[in-house]
C-alpha cells in the first residue's frame, strides 16, 4: 500500500510568512525542507513542516526579484535551504543567519534554475 | 576482555585465506542476471524500433531505411529495458562489462534480417552479409 | 586569548569519500566555528525531469546516489503512484522492502567501514567491507546490479525473486547475522572504540529536533523518528520500531547504525517468510497530474521527493531533499568544541552523502 497521508497545503502571503512559521514552531513542528518551483515567470516556495509524520506545507508565491525574509531566525537550520534558494534560483533572501552570498553551492553558471535566465540549454542531448 | 573483541576475527582471517580474488587473473564474479552490456543479433532484428523508443538515455539509434542499428556505449546505462522490450529476442544482455576506453564508442551494426517470402515455405535466409562492426567518433 | 586560525577541511580529504568543504575556525587545536560549503558535484538532475518521461526518470532518480539508489527509486515511484492512484501488487511491495533493506544493509556496512577507517581501525574497516560484499552479491544475484539495482519502476518492480533464491537467502541470513553481530560487538563493546567516540560531537534531543536532523543523526539523540513507521511498502504489514539511542554523541550514532543492521536483517527474514504470491507489477496508463511530497527512509534519514505533474508525460518539477542536506545544520552545531583531530570522525558520523545532497 502506498501511504495515503494527509498533506495540508496552505497558501501564505509574503507578509504573513514569518508569523505563520512562528506559529508552527510554537506548535512543535520541525522544518522538513524549503523548495522552489518555477511556475513560469514566478516562483512557488514550499515551506514543509512535519510533526509526528503529519505533513504541513506553507506555499508562498513570489515574483522573480521579490525579497523573501529568512526564517532562519526561527529555524536555525533553514540556512541551507535558503542559501540553496538564492544560489540556484536567484531569489534574494534577507537576513539569513549564515549568509554565503552565493557561494554555498558553486555552479559554473549563476542561478541555473532562475526564471529570468533564458539562454542556451545545457542539458540537451547530443 | 573488551579490548580483544577483534582478536577472534583477526585469527579467523589469518587462517582463512584471502577474501578477495586476484582480478584480472581470476575473472570477476558474475551471475545470470548481471547487466554487463547489450548485444544484438542483426540477423533477427526486424527494425521495429521499440528498443530506441524505450531507451531512457537515447543511446540506441535505428535507421530503418539504411538498416543500421547503432548503440552509443557511452550513453548506455545497461538498464536492460530494451532487452525486455524486444519482441523478437534480438537483444540480449551479456554479463561481461564493456571494457574501459579513452575514446567515444558508437557501435554500428548492419541489420541483415530479410523478410521471408510470403507464398514460399522457404525458411529465413542465411546471413550472408557480414555484420559491420565499426567505431566512429 | 589564543590566536584564531582558519583551517580548510576538504573537499579532498582522506576520510571523505565525496567532496564537502568545511572551514574550521580554530583556537589552538579546538574548533570554535565551522562553515560548510558544497557544490562541487552539482549535476542538475532535478532539471533533467523535464527532459525525461516520468517512467524513465526512475533511472535518473536511482542515480542520484550510488548508495541509497534503490530507495530513491522507491520514493520516486511511490510519489508517482500516489499522484496517479496506482495500487501496487502485494508481492511488489514485499520485494521492494527486501531490496530497500538490502540497500540499507550495504550502506550501513559501508559506513561502518568508513567510520572505522576514520578512527584508524583499518582491520575493522576491511571486515565491514568484506561483509558488505556478501550483501552486494545477493543484490547482484537478484537484480543484476551491485549498487544500481534498476528494478523499481512506476507500478511495481521489474524483476521477481524466485522461491529457490528466496529460500537460499533465508538460509544465509542466520550465518550472516552472526557475522554482523561479531562485527557489531567490536563497535559497541571495544574499549578503544568507546574511548574514541564517547562524548564526541554531542547534540541534544531538542537541538537535533529543532535543527531538523534526519535519520540516525536524529535517532542517536533520542528523536524516535523513522519514516518506515508510517508503513510504506510492506513495513506496515511487517511492523517496525525505530532504533533509538539517547546519548547524542558519535558512539550513539554508531550504535544506532549497528542495531539497524540487525533490524534490517530481521525485516528481510520476515519479509521472505511472509512473501505473498501474485503479480509483481500493474500496467501504468496515463500521465501524472497533480503534486505530492513523497517521503521514505533512506539509510541516512528521511528523503523527500516533491513531484509535480502537469498532465504531460514529462513532470513539471521534481525537488529532492536528501537527508544529508538536512544533517548539515546539526553538523555545524556538532563541530564547535571538538579537537581538530576528531573532526574527521564527527563529520563522518552524520554519514555525509554529498552526491545526494547536490543532486
Amino acid at each position: 500500500m502506498t501511504v495515503n497521508e494527509e498533506q495540508t497545503l496552505i497558501d501564505v502571503a509574503l507578509e504573513n510568512l514569518l508569523s505563520e512559521v512562528e506559529g508552527l514552531h510554537a506548535d512543535g513542528y520541525r522544518l522538513v525542507q524549503i523548495g522552489c518551483t518555477d511556475i513560469g515567470g514566478a516562483y512557488e516556495v514550499n515551506y514543509s513542516f512535519d510533526k509526528g509524520y503529519q505533513f504541513k506545507n506553507l506555499r508562498l508565491t513570489v515574483g522573480p526579484e521579490t525579497e523573501v525574509p529568512s526564517i532562519s531566525g526561527i529555524y536555525w537550520g533553514a540556512f541551507v535551504y535558503e542559501n540553496e534558494m538564492h544560489d540556484l534560483f536567484g531569489i534574494p533572501v534577507t537576513g539569513i543567519n549564515i549568509d554565503f552570498k552565493g557561494t554555498f553551492i558553486k555552479t559554473a553558471e549563476k542561478y541555473p534554475f532562475s526564471v529570468t535566465r533564458r539562454g542556451g540549454d545545457q542539458c540537451r542531448n547530443a | 576482555m573488551s579490548i580483544f573483541q577483534m582478536t577472534k576475527t583477526v585469527i579467523r582471517n589469518l587462517t582463512g585465506g584471502p577474501a578477495t580474488r586476484q582480478y584480472p587473473a581470476v575473472p570477476a564474479r558474475t551471475c545470470l542476471l548481471t547487466r554487463g552490456h547489450v548485444a544484438i543479433d542483426p540477423s533477427t532484428c526486424r527494425s521495429c524500433g521499440l528498443c530506441s523508443k524505450r531507451c531512457p538515455c537515447e543511446a540506441i539509434r535505428l535507421d530503418k531505411e539504411e538498416k543500421v542499428w547503432e548503440i552509443d556505449r557511452m550513453r548506455c546505462i545497461a538498464c536492460g529495458d530494451c532487452v525486455e522490450g524486444c519482441p523478437f529476442g534480438s537483444l540480449t544482455m551479456e554479463q561481461s562489462y564493456h571494457p574501459p576506453v579513452t575514446e567515444h564508442v558508437v557501435e554500428r551494426y548492419t541489420i541483415t534480417y530479410v523478410k521471408p517470402e510470403k507464398p514460399e515455405k522457404k525458411p529465413a535466409e542465411e546471413s550472408t552479409k557480414e555484420e559491420g562492426v565499426g567505431e566512429s567518433a | 586569548m589564543p590566536e584564531r586560525i582558519i583551517v580548510p577541511f576538504g573537499p579532498q580529504h582522506p576520510v571523505l569519500p565525496e567532496p564537502i568543504h568545511v572551514d574550521l575556525v580554530l583556537e589552538d587545536e579546538k574548533v570554535v566555528e565551522a562553515i560548510p560549503s558544497i557544490g562541487y558535484i552539482h549535476r542538475g538532475l532535478e532539471q533533467l525531469v523535464q527532459k525525461r518521461e516520468y517512467t524513465e526518470y526512475v533511472y535518473v532518480a536511482e542515480r542520484i546516489c550510488g548508495i541509497c539508489s534503490f530507495i530513491h527509486a522507491l520514493c520516486y515511484s511511490q510519489g508517482i503512484e500516489h499522484i496517479m492512484k496506482i495500487e501496487v501488487p502485494d508481492r511488489a511491495r514485499y520485494l521492494r522492502t527486501i531490496w530497500s533493506e538490502c540497500s540499507r544493509l550495504h550502506s550501513h556496512l559501508l559506513w561502518l567501514g568508513l567510520f572505522a577507517d576514520s578512527m584508524g581501525f583499518e582491520n575493522l574497516f576491511m571486515r565491514s567491507w568484506q561483509l558488505r560484499e556478501s550483501v552486494l552479491d545477493v543484490l547482484e544475484d537478484t537484480t543484476g546490479g551491485r549498487v544500481i539495482q534498476g528494478t523499481c519502476k512506476v507500478g511495481g518492480v521489474r524483476r521477481d525473486i524466485g522461491q529457490e533464491k528466496l529460500d537460499e537467502m533465508h538460509r544465509e541470513l542466520d550465518p550472516f547475522e552472526q557475522k554482523c553481530r561479531d562485527l557489531g560487538d567490536v563497535f559497541l563493546n571495544d574499549e578503544t572504540v568507546k574511548y574514541r567516540l564517547r562524548g564526541l560531537g554531542v547534540i541534544t534531543k531538542d537541538e537535533a529536533y529543532a535543527l531538523g536532523a534526519a535519520g540516525p543523526t536524529a535517532r542517536g539523540s533520542g528523536v524516535a523518528m523513522d519514516h518506515r513507521e508510517t508503513g510504506y511498502a510492506a513495513y506496515g504489514d511487517l511492523g517496525f520500531k525505530p532504533v533509538v539511542e539517547t546519548a547524542g554523541d558519535c558512539y550513539a550514532r554508531c550504535a544506532v547504525r549497528v542495531k539497524e543492521v540487525y533490524a534490517s536483517i530481521d525485516i528481510i527474514r520476515r519479509a521472505i517468510e511472509e512473501m505473498p504470491e501474485g503479480p509483481i507489477d500493474v500496467k501504468v496508463k496515463g500521465t501524472p497530474d497533480g503534486e505530492y511530497f513523497s517521503r521514505a527512509e533512506q539509510p541516512r534519514g528521511e528523503v523527500v521527493h516533491y513531484l509535480r505533474g502537469d498532465g504531460s508525460k514529462h513532470l513539471a518539477r521534481a525537488r529532492i531533499r536528501t537527508p544529508t542536506l538536512a544533517n548539515i545544520p546539526p553538523l555545524v552545531k556538532m563541530l564547535p568544541g571538538a579537537q581538530l583531530a576528531d573532526v574527521p570522525v564527527v563529520v563522518l558520523s552524520i554519514d555525509p552523502c554529498i552526491s545526494c545532497t547536490e543532486r
